[in-house]
């Protein structure tokens, strides 16, 4: 019992890191998936909407993306983009590096539900003298975001976990203070499981968030 | 700018690459075999009757599935050693990888079991098989095959987690790419190629679970 007690106590003495890294790994994730799902849904306009030669070259950079491991975009938007004269901090780097990610996530939703909409509603749509532009917006889009809304929810939990990595390029987010308080007080195996419990916690309401999403916008039957 | 490509660095190196790169579809293997163990199991225990069998097995998927992996691989490198279990970076990093995937691989074999006809099963009951028969002979087999595309998807995105293993100084590709990026300064090259070959690798396997589909198909 003296341990557990030591342990809080140890949590007490750290309380500040482990707010201060939750705060990095919050605006993180928020940042990655703005911008990501901003670029995503670019992404996935062109991919359902551009002509072939768009088409190709936007399929091209999704396929590499997710052909990528997250912690490969982390690493090497960190050490390329400064060698390329871009310089920017490792929190820049590796929410740029997120936000890739992300946007090849958000623009295979995006692409799926679009494709996923009856072509029959664009017809009837054209049938009564919509333009394009308002079939778009009244038609497709509504019933697009409905289906992809869940699997966004999840697209965000996703961002927490891979938020993580930054780590290892030296953001001190939620993980890498963890890590620092351990080489202090070695108590590796209560720390690790307390970081896994915040992140559990995190993550698993943004699921419960992504399962009431899905029940609002299920189509009543 | 003025940045010239030069990849001969990457070039002279390029033999720890694809060590690394092989060491990194090994690990993936012998994770998704055992994942696959691990995930079956689990699956019939989220599909089955009793509360008692389901509930833990459903708090297993949600507690892995909720944790960012290098939590768990942070986790079983450095915590594990001090309650006792003293086993090597790579044996812990199967490990983590072989929960890890066992959670997702249940969700999926979830949905394939319940994709099933229950007629199936009593079928399989009215010849006069055993619960335990039915499972292995009609409804793995079934399952296996209706979930050949989800298990494609989890079976690239594992090997993707391979990469995670760098965090603990196991020598694959990604770690191989960090070391020759820092020994060899070509920063663009290093990492080009280095996602070149996970993108290739994971084409490769796509194609290749594709082919299995298709040969296993169930004909209509």
């Amino acid at each position: 019992m003296t341990d557990f007690t030591a342990f809080l106590d140890q949590i007490w003495i750290a309380r500040l890191p482990i707010l201060k890294g939750l705060g990095v790994t919050v605006s993180i994730s928020l940042l990655a998936i703005i911008i990501g799902s901003l670029l995503g849904v670019l992404v996935g306009l062109c991919l359902v909407y551009g002509n072939p030669v768009l088409r190709f070259f936007v399929r091209v950079y999704t396929d590499f993306i997710r052909g990528t491991p997250v912690l490969v975009l982390v690493l090497a938007s960190y050490y390329v983009l400064s060698t390329i004269g871009i310089d920017l901090g490792p929190f820049q780097a590796g929410v740029f590096a997120l936000a890739i990610f992300c946007s090849s996530h958000v623009g295979e939703i995006v692409r799926g539900g679009l494709q996923a909409i009856p072509k029959g509603q664009t017809e009837a749509a054209k049938a009564i003298g919509l333009t394009f532009r308002q079939t778009f917006a009244y038609v497709l889009w509504p019933q697009a975001l409905r289906q992809f809304l869940p699997a966004w929810v999840n697209t965000a939990a996703e961002m927490v976990k891979a938020s993580t990595l930054l780590s290892v390029i030296g953001v001190a987010e939620l993980l890498l203070r963890m890590q620092e308080i351990i080489s202090r007080n070695f108590m590796s195996l209560q720390f690790y499981f307390f970081a896994g419990l915040l992140y559990f916690v995190i993550n698993y309401g943004i699921e419960r968030l992504g399962k009431y999403v899905e029940r609002k916008t299920a189509v009543p039957s | 700018m003025g940045y010239t490509l030069n990849f001969a660095a990457v070039w002279r190196s390029f033999d720890q690459l694809l060590e690394g790169l092989l060491l990194s579809l090994g690990l993936a293997f012998i994770s998704i075999l055992i994942g696959v163990l691990i995930g079956l199991l689990v699956a019939f225990a989220l599909t089955a009757k009793s509360g008692w069998v389901r509930r833990p097995a459903a708090l297993y998927v949600t507690v892995i599935r909720n944790l960012p992996i290098l939590v768990l691989v942070l986790f079983a490198y450095f915590a594990l050693p001090q309650m006792g279990f003293r086993i090597g970076k790579v044996q812990s990093f199967i490990a983590v990888l072989s929960i890890y995937s066992g959670a997702y691989l249940a969700e999926v074999f979830r949905a394939g079991l319940l994709s099933i006809p229950k007629g199936l099963s009593e079928a399989g009951l009215a010849i006069g098989l055993r619960p335990m028969q039915i499972r292995a002979s009609i409804i793995a087999p079934l399952m296996f095959r209706n979930v050949l595309p989800s298990l494609s998807s989890t079976v690239i995105s594992l090997f993707k987690d391979t990469s995670l293993a760098a965090a603990i100084a196991v020598p694959e590709l990604t770690f191989e790419a960090r070391k020759i990026n820092v020994e060899s300064f070509r920063v663009i090259e290093t990492w080009l190629v280095t996602s070149g070959l996970y993108v290739f690798t994971c084409v490769v396997l796509a194609a290749l679970m594709r082919v299995v589909e298709r040969r296993l198909a169930v004909p209509r």
